[in-house]
């Protein structure tokens, strides 16, 4: 299949196609690639499962799909996964997979990141993938504190928290990822827990077919360096699940303010989801709108269109 | 140079014509006075009678205006600066008046706008003085409140009138340049225009008129450096790039975010350097080599992203339009400064490839060549130019597009098997596959930053690490090994050889000429392809007693400067040696002169 970048290549379409026809969608032998680095009993196991099954159950194809990651623990994702990616420097998932996303509709883009790869030194690059709406899925996998490096304190660190950095407890106060994502204009926004498999599975469902930035904030237990972590938001360890509630509106920009607010563990689910147009799309849209003056002409002609008013 | 413009006017008040074979007019005033625009009507006229032309410029580091200049140079032959001295100085105040008399000739002259500037006696003598209430003429010709707007354009009257500049085509252009706008904008223009024209200062006796220019045959196009490089890239068949604003880089942005909507394309406005370059190496790695761009600090904020790029092997081109560092540095004056973080910058051991190209229209080829060393070898290339190229406006014959522009939309046909390391690869050379095609033995590749096997999973493994190294290290050997050695201006065997590089071209070419004028025996080659370099350099210093590298940078620690010390690494010979400066112009012709002279008496 030979693609035409030159046409239109930013264009939004909405999730990626299911496989049709003759071809089979992958089998989880298939799809799986290295063998995970992680240590024994790391809640990124989970994730990594759930994406497999996501592939499976929406019949993904190897080379529709692309996941990009930056650096840490949770950023060794795409060696995992037996399809296209990428594993990029740390901190800048997000300007990368926006490249692929903005290039190249017919992908899906999933980026998979940690709380300090994704909060700290990728901040910015967060409030502005956000806020332009640039299509794809970011999953990060917080463990509220730096697994690669070996417990340093990271930006979601509960205050108090005794790490290598801050021996005598962390001092600095965390910040709270669903609510600066909808500050900062995430049109998707949810909440889940690598200890509930199924509420992930859907989570991530929900991430891909939404089409504009779909952030997913999901609780992923370092055993090695934070242990017990999320004990509070597990029933199995004695601590509670709470769904968003049935009656919430998903749209209500303030009332999903508000339900990240809560005090941890707070509420999973989808806190807040608007349809407003992407980036893609609007690029596209300027495209269109340049692209039907130069209908039938090759580029050569329109760079000449333009040269020869340069004489 | 045009002696004939130094001579006395003529007794008896009858006007003299008298034929020049190149002018250079350097206007001076403030930078809202639109004096860039004068000098661009003059040198695009000049590209339209396919006369030779170079324009200088500076800009001022601030917003609200400063004072600025634009010297243009046209001439009938070979043109190759904008000429280190200028023919004619027009001042429209004090400050440019006293300011830049010194960069006129001898018995040049200087035309001032007598309602702001006092002639100072003492210069009366040296430089021939004529004096035009410019504002005030200016207001009478289309009212007051356009009074600040139009006086360029009645400048441009003058100077049409003065050396007999074709008018008609001179409308044109002013037409062209202010169309779909307010009629009433170009009526205005065109009384201001006509007015300076009317008016014939009793005290300029003499008229010029330039000598046909020897016929090019093909028709010209006049831009800039930066206009160059964002066509050129255009043509090059790039469609995706992202950048972040910084002088003088901004304009390539800008220019390729307004026109890649065209083909399709997008350039993407991100929140920071290094957003930009990761989105231009995402976008690469989809299948389609992208570009990025900055300058001074902008470019040390992707070095780490261009370490991806070669541990990667992702393609990729990284303008950098040097300018004046370290950090915020001289953002609006010239330097090559930039060579040692384009060859270097970054941690590890970090191959990649450096061009400069040396004028207006190398911006454009060299574009397209950047794009295809990429392409090919799978490297990010940097492509350097500079401040003076980067505004400099030159003629030159107009590409064939058809043939120049290139399609280069990625192919997905379905793969058997792929390794993206494959390290028993020709030259170490490989390239990926894009990420929407089938791989059939269903092993998928990993573009990684991490030291890796031939499928782009991590290895820790000493062995990997140093194969790995000498693939990346190979295919810039096998790429050099491509690479033709620069033509030698002036005889092959001489007394000194000076090698340049980038945007210094012309001045170095002109102090051949003059020097070999006065009996001096120098040649010069000039540098494009600046890492790898061409084979068989040594061959050409073996003909010479000294090699000198005449760059704008600092002469370093240990004396020579950023190319020199490459030079000197890679040669090991005494003789290379540094001519350099830092005072952020560019290279006035004597002074390289002037510098040889010292250091082959030495
Ligand atoms: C520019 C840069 N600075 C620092 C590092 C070192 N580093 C690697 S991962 C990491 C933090 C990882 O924490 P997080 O993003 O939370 O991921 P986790 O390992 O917890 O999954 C750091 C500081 C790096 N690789 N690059
Ligand atoms: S250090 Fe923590 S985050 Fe990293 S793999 Fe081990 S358990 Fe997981
Ligand atoms: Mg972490």
């Amino acid at each position: 299949m030979s693609q035409t970048l030159t046409e239109n290549p930013v264009v939004t379409i909405n999730a990626p196609q299911p496989a049709t026809g003759e071809r089979p969608g992958l089998t989880r032998k298939e799809i799986v690639a290295d063998h995970p680095t992680w240590c024994p009993g790391c809640g990124d196991f989970s994730v990594l499962a759930l994406y497999f099954k996501l592939i499976e159950k929406r019949k993904l194809w190897h080379e529709k799909i692309t996941t990009i990651s930056g650096i840490g623990c949770s950023s060794r994702f795409p060696y995992f996964v037996q399809a296209h990616g990428a594993h990029f420097i740390h901190g800048r998932a997000l300007p990368f997979a926006s490249g692929v996303s903005l290039s190249r509709p017919d992908l899906h883009v999933f980026a998979f990141s940690g709380d300090g790869d994704a909060f700290s030194i990728g901040g910015n690059h967060f409030t502005h993938t956000a806020r332009k709406n640039i299509k794809m899925t970011l999953v990060v996998m917080d463990n509220q504190v730096y697994g690669l490096t070996k417990k340093q304190t990271s930006p979601t660190s509960p205050l108090g928290f005794k790490s290598k950095t801050d021996i005598w407890g962390a001092v600095d106060y965390p910040i709270n990822p669903a609510k600066q994502a909808i500050a900062v204009g995430a049109s998707f926004v949810a909440r889940t827990s690598a200890s509930n498999p199924n509420h992930v599975l859907a989570t991530m469902e929900a991430a891909m077919d939404h089409d504009g930035f779909s952030f997913v904030h999901c609780l992923s237990e370092c055993v090695e360096f934070y242990e017990g972590a999320f004990d509070s938001a597990n029933p199995r360890k004695g601590g509670v699940f709470n769904e968003v509630p049935k009656n919430h509106d998903v749209t209500d920009e303030m009332a999903a303010y508000k339900l990240a607010s809560a005090d941890f563990p707070g509420n999973f689910g989808v806190l807040y989801k608007v349809n407003k147009p992407t980036k893609n799309a609007k690029e596209a849209e300027i495209n269109a709108s340049f692209q039907s003056k130069f209908t039938g002409l090759k580029d050569w002609q329109i760079l000449q269109k333009t040269f020869d008013k340069m004489k | 140079m045009s002696d004939t413009l130094t001579g006395a006017p003529t007794a008896g008040g009858a006007k003299k014509v008298s034929r020049i074979n190149e002018v250079v007019i350097r206007i001076a005033g403030n930078s809202q006075d639109g004096i860039q625009a004068i000098g661009g009507f003059l040198a695009r006229l000049a590209g339209r009678s396919e006369q030779e032309v170079m324009t200088f410029m500076t800009i001022p580091s601030t917003i609200s205006g400063g004072p600025s200049i634009f010297q243009v140079r046209i001439g009938s032959g070979e043109v190759l600066t904008a000429g280190d001295d200028a023919d004619v100085l027009l001042a429209f105040y004090q400050h440019s008046y006293e300011g830049h008399i010194n960069s006129l000739k001898k018995k040049g002259i200087v035309l001032y706008d007598s309602d702001h500037v006092v002639p100072k006696p003492e210069w009366e003598g040296d430089y021939r003085h004529v004096g035009i209430p410019i504002s005030s003429l200016t207001v009478e010709a289309i009212g007051g409140t356009a009074k600040d707007k139009g006086k360029n354009i009645y400048s441009l009257g003058l100077i049409a009138k003065m050396f007999d500049l074709n008018v008609p085509k001179l409308e044109k252009l002013l037409g062209e340049r202010f169309t779909g706008k307010d009629p009433s904008i170009l009526n205005n223009a065109l009384a201001a225009f006509h007015a300076g024209y009317a008016n014939s200062p009793s005290n300029l006796l003499e008229t010029f008129q330039l000598a046909d220019s020897q016929k090019h045959g093909v028709q010209q196009v006049v831009m800039n450096g930066n206009e160059a490089i964002g066509y050129g890239l255009i043509a090059a068949g790039v469609r995706f790039g992202a950048g972040y604003p910084i002088t003088p880089w901004t304009d390539i942005m800008e220019l390729l975010r307004r026109e890649l909507p065209k083909y399709g394309g997008s350039f993407i406005q991100c929140e920071d350097e290094i957003a930009s370059v990761s989105m231009a190496l995402g976008a690469s790695f989809a299948g389609r080599v992208s570009v990025t761009g900055s300058s001074g600090p902008g470019i040390a904020l992707k070095t780490e992203a261009i370490g991806w790029a070669v541990m990667a092997e992702m393609p990729l081109v990284v303008i950098n339009v040097q300018r004046g560092g370290p950090s915020t540095g001289m953002p609006t004056n010239i330097e090559q400064s930039d060579l040692n973080i384009a060859i270097n910058g970054g941690h590890g051991d970090a191959p990649r490839v450096v061009l400069a190209p040396a004028n207006v229209e190398d911006c454009f080829y060299m574009a397209i060549e950047a794009v295809n060393i990429a392409r090919k070898y799978s490297t990010p290339v940097f492509f350097l130019t500079d401040q003076g190229i980067a505004t400099r406006i030159e003629a030159f014959g107009q590409p064939d597009l058809e043939k120049v522009c290139q399609d280069i939309t990625p192919d997905f046909t379905p793969v058997a098997t792929h390794k993206p390391y494959d390290l028993a690869a020709k030259d170490g050379v490989t390239q990926h596959v894009k990420p929407g095609t089938r791989i059939l033995d269903g092993k998928y590749p990993i573009a990684t930053g991490l030291e890796h096997d031939e499928y782009g999973h991590p290895s820790g493994s000493p062995k990997v690490h140093m194969l790995q190294n000498a693939k990346r290290r190979k295919k810039l050997q096998a790429l050099g090994a491509t690479l033709p050695l620069p033509k030698i201006y002036g005889p092959s065997e001489g007394n000194v050889l000076l090698v340049g590089w980038g945007s210094t071209e012309g001045p170095i070419k002109e102090a051949v000429d003059r020097s070999r004028a006065a009996g001096d025996s120098v040649s010069a080659i000039h540098l494009r392809h600046v890492n790898p370099l061409p084979n068989g350099l040594e061959n050409i210093f073996s003909g010479f007693n000294h090699v000198f590298v005449v760059e704008m940078n600092d002469e370093g620690l240990y004396g020579y400067g950023q190319l020199g010390a490459v030079l000197r690494a890679r040669y090991c010979d005494p003789k290379i040696q540094g001519i350099n400066k830092t005072d952020g112009l560019t290279w006035k012709v004597k002074e390289i002169i002037e510098l040889v002279k010292n250091k082959a008496r030495k």
